[in-house]
């Protein structure tokens, strides 16, 4: 029985037998994965996971309790399980106090998303990066199969997810921490797309190969690229945009939410949906808009809110997740063209990657953080040689004000790597950022 | 005394592997990973929903023709079991003369025995009234001004029952309970806003029960809290200079995870981690004469702890667990490397090959990673010091990639002058390099300063995984930190 055949099985069981005022949601994580390791251009550790679990919330009135369950796949066994859970969550739910902040959806909207695509076996794709790799220090992962996602309630509301993807993340390295980061997959598996980035990577780690150069602490011109962007919203993607921190005043955003700060008008950023790659049904079986705005034109436009928030708060929900992170951020592209960016930097820092960023001091929108991989020093244009790493310290209002110079007309979709418990369906879509001034400290 | 369940479930599972062994495998091993977890939480007067976990499966790892191979499974049935050996069967014949190692020439435990760390007051044996009524109780302690506009209080406990079976008839079953309290407030004023909590990320974690909650002051220190982070919304921003340093453990956990513990994680130096965690500043050769930091320097290594946060009695790949001291008296001997690693490196390692549950296989982590106390108090360790700050509580941490350049920020800081504790300072943060900053070690407190600390939240690996640590710590000093408040 597939993952999606046996979770409506399972939700039809519990909505069977239900008592007067009782209620409950139904979620579905799983997945058939293949995780495949490299190093130093050899397999290190080849393996597969199937795995799937649901979380059951168990609803008495405004009284509820939750459990996340393991599932074997097999439907009696499973049936038997998630009917033990929900007895006990009925012997837990009668012990609470009601949840002033408990939102349900009373519209069920059903929907299904099933991608069938076709990827190759993992097997051949390792064996093919076997072969590119040949003669190369390339380390890395790649991640394939198939990933299952699925929401029903009492209401007799059924979301299914399921998306075949392949990713491949790795690292050409050209010697100590100087490496080029790449990364490629999506539903379909290419090949020769495969080769040809290989070979894109191999032309940068040329580069690398050149006497490092060291530069001391000060103020410089740099261009991120768009893996180098990711890492920087990455950050403010933990809580900059949740309704609840900034509720709470801590969102390092907090004096553009305030009013108090800006960025460039250039800035815009939006939880883009319906441009992203996971499921549209949040966790609490509300769909979720194509966009939400969060930045526009420089200036606060909106935050995440999920229907906790909303009964807490007293606004309308936007189909924000618990966590209240973006899934699917986006940023509006600009008028540099990629091409032109090494160019346009004239003398200053190329950044491919940046690392460990983190806040240090909310208040002030104070950030710091690591170059990292393929990082060059450019001049007039030029790449001259790779750069040790550097600390940087600035404030994002600065990063995304009066420092920035330019924004790629490009952008890259990059899908997370992410393998926590189970494989992500986030990504973010950025361009690159020419930046004025970016300060190093060590 | 263990569930009769519990004794059916280990007779079956072995019954069912040994059903499965193929005849063409080297060496065949199963572990069965059983994880139980339940969260309690009251927010601003609001009890949370509660919420609980059941994660159960099996890992199967095959050495054959040289390579190694794994399946991980939720399906434990007899033809689950078979279906996973043959896919890491297919995994260790792909792997065969393409691996980074030789399958044939790795070592095959075959441990035999058990090990458990039981709760002496088991946290879930209490009514759940009862378990949300104390948690309830901590977090209304927190509300004790209007200034406080958020705050929290949790408990998250976690029982683990573990399996390892091995196709040469090895059989090691583990159990253990961990408890993680934490309080946290948010306090607000004229556009300022400090975070004061127990113990940063979940830092006052250890195996045990409710007796946790106890050894932590969970009950009594909200107000403590609360009352720090008001003073911190009047105090000024931490004086930026050269100053020395003294870090109380809840800081030096960090900093010892950070700049001693991943630098020395073997399959970090080997350069496995370089696409995702990182490399390392240490080298093969620096081993048994590498200077890491100054005399006062004593690093163990020790799963053997008594209810520190990740003790075990064997590691995930059967190794048993042992004391060992990595850096004595400043000098680094040994690195954090389980079997494989040490097979590949040549060196001498320790038993920290874990996972972090059923669904990943075993790679080079922490465990407890411990810094041995000194001599002197830590009013000592005060009179000591003419011009610094002596910082508490982790809140943000950087550090690159070959772990050496760091810049730590920690809750609350207080100034040291002429010898004397003296004012709040709020937003202290410090920067410095792993390879010279243990160096400037000038002393260690005593027993009394220790506090055995650990966290949930160790993320490394592809795919990734997030295990839990420990760390136990006396207060220290540092001379001449690169110290620094925020902007005003």
């Amino acid at each position: 029985m597939s993952w999606q055949d046996l979770f409506s099985h399972l939700a039809d069981d519990l909505g069977d037998d239900l008592g007067s005022d009782e209620g409950f949601t139904l979620v579905l994580d799983a997945e058939n994965s293949s995780f495949v390791r490299f190093n130093h251009g050899k397999i290190r550790q080849p393996g597969d996971v199937r795995q799937g679990a649901v979380t059951l919330r168990w609803i008495l009135g405004r009284r509820h309790a939750s459990a996340r369950l393991s599932l074997s796949g097999l439907a009696e066994s499973d049936r038997a399980t998630l009917r033990a859970a929900r007895d006990r969550l009925r012997g837990i739910v009668q012990e609470l106090p009601e949840d002033p902040h408990l939102l349900l959806n009373t519209h069920p909207r059903s929907t299904r998303s099933i991608d069938e695509a076709d990827l190759p076996p993992p097997e051949r794709i390792t064996a093919q990066i076997c072969q590119a790799a040949e003669g190369l220090d390339l380390v890395g992962i790649l991640a394939t199969g198939t990933l299952h996602r699925a929401f029903a309630n009492h209401l007799g509301q059924r979301n299914a997810f399921s998306s075949a993807a392949a990713l491949f993340d790795w690292s050409l390295v050209a010697g100590g921490d100087k490496a080029v980061k790449l990364s490629y997959g999506g539903t379909h598996f290419s090949f020769d797309e495969l080769r040809g980035r290989m070979a894109k990577g191999l032309e940068q780690l040329a580069a690398l190969q050149r006497e490092p150069h060291t530069i001391p602490p000060g103020r410089y011109r740099a261009y991120l690229a768009p893996a180098a962007v990711e890492e920087l919203l990455g950050l403010l993607s933990w809580d900059a945009f949740s309704c609840r921190a900034q509720r709470a005043g801590s969102s390092p955003l907090g004096r553009l939410v305030a009013g108090k700060e800006h960025l460039d008008p250039r800035v815009h950023l939006l939880e883009d949906t319906a441009g992203g790659i996971g499921p549209d049904v949040q966790g609490d079986g509300f769909l979720k808009p194509d966009a939400v705005p969060l930045i526009t034109n420089g200036r606060h436009a909106g935050c995440l809110i999920s229907p906790r928030s909303a009964a807490e708060y007293g606004l309308e929900h936007n189909g924000a997740d618990a966590r209240e992170s973006p899934a699917s951020l986006s940023m509006a592209g600009g008028e540099l063209d990629a091409e032109q960016a090494l160019q346009a930097l004239g003398t200053g820092v190329w950044i491919s990657n940046l690392w460990y960023l983190n806040h240090s001091d909310r208040n002030a929108g104070r950030i710091t953080g690591m170059t990292r991989f393929a990082t060059f020093w450019v001049q007039e244009g030029q790449i001259v040689a790779p750069l040790s790493v550097m600390r940087f310290e600035d404030r994002i209002y600065d990063l995304l004000g009066e420092a920035l110079e330019g924004i790629t007309r490009q952008r890259d979709l990059i899908p997370s790597a992410s393998t926590y418990e189970a494989r992500s369906t986030d990504s973010v879509r950025v361009p690159g950022l020419l930046l004025r001034g970016l300060t190093f400290t060590l | 005394m263990r569930p009769p369940w519990r004794c059916v479930l280990n007779a079956s599972l072995s019954a069912r592997f040994a059903a499965a062994l193929p005849s063409g495998s080297d060496y065949v091993t199963l572990r069965f990973v059983e994880e139980r977890a339940e969260i309690l939480t009251c927010r601003n007067g609001v009890v949370q929903p509660p919420s609980t976990s059941l994660d159960r499966g099996a890992m199967i790892t095959v050495y054959e023709a040289g390579g190694l191979g794994y399946a991980a499974t939720s399906d434990l049935s007899a033809s689950g079991i078979r279906q996973a050996i043959e896919r890491a069967r297919s995994w260790a014949r792909q792997g065969a003369g393409a691996m980074v190692f030789d399958s044939r020439e790795l070592p095959r435990p075959s441990p035999k025995g058990s090990w458990s760390a039981p709760a002496i007051e088991p946290w879930a044996t209490q009514p759940i009234s009862a378990r949300l009524d104390r948690v309830a109780r901590a977090e209304a302690a927190l509300r004790i001004d209007p200034r406080i506009v958020e705050s929290s209080a949790s408990v998250l406990a976690i029982d683990t029952h573990s399996l390892l079976l091995t196709s040469t008839g090895g059989e090691v079953e583990q159990r253990a309970s961990h408890l993680s309290p934490e309080l946290e407030v948010y306090a607000h004023q004229d556009g300022l806003t400090q975070r004061r909590t127990l113990g940063g990320l979940r830092g006052t974690s250890q195996q045990g029960g409710a007796e946790v909650l106890t050894r932590f002051g969970f009950d009594q220190g909200s107000q403590r809290i609360a009352l720090e982070a008001i003073a911190l919304l009047e105090a000024p921003e931490c004086p930026t200079d050269i100053l020395d340093v003294i870090l109380a453990p809840d800081q030096m956990m960090l900093q010892i995870h950070e700049s001693i513990g991943h630098p020395l994680e073997l399959d970090r130096i080997l350069g496995d981690e370089r696409n995702y965690a990182g490399t390392s500043f240490v080298t093969p050769e620096m081993f048994g004469t590498y200077r890491y930091g100054s005399e006062l320097l004593n690093i163990s290594f020790d799963p053997t702890h008594p209810n520190e946060y990740a003790s075990y009695g064997w590691d995930d790949d059967g190794a048993p667990a042992e004391r060992v001291l990595l850096i004595e008296r400043g000098i680094l001997k040994r690195p954090l490397g389980g079997h494989i690693s040490q097979h590949r490196s040549g060196l001498p390692g320790v038993a920290n090959s874990r996972a972090c549950a059923w669904n990943r296989p075993p790679i080079d982590r922490m465990a407890n990673l411990n810094l041995e106390p000194g001599s002197h108090s830590l009013q000592e360790l005060i009179r000591q010091v003419e011009r610094g700050v002596f910082l508490e509580t982790n809140a943000s941490w950087s550090i690159d990639d070959s772990r050496n350049k760091f810049q730590f920020s920690c809750e609350f800081g207080r100034e040291i002058v002429d010898g004397e504790l003296g004012r709040v300072v709020r937003n202290p943060s410090y920067r410095g390099i792993s390879a010279t900053f243990w160096r400037s070690l000038a002393g260690v407190g005593d027993r009394d300063t220790l506090q055995t600390l650990g966290t949930p939240y160790c993320g490394k690996g592809e795919p990734n995984q997030a295990v839990r640590v420990g760390h136990a710590s006396p207060a220290c000093l540092f001379r001449q930190v690169d110290v620094f408040g925020g902007a005003a």
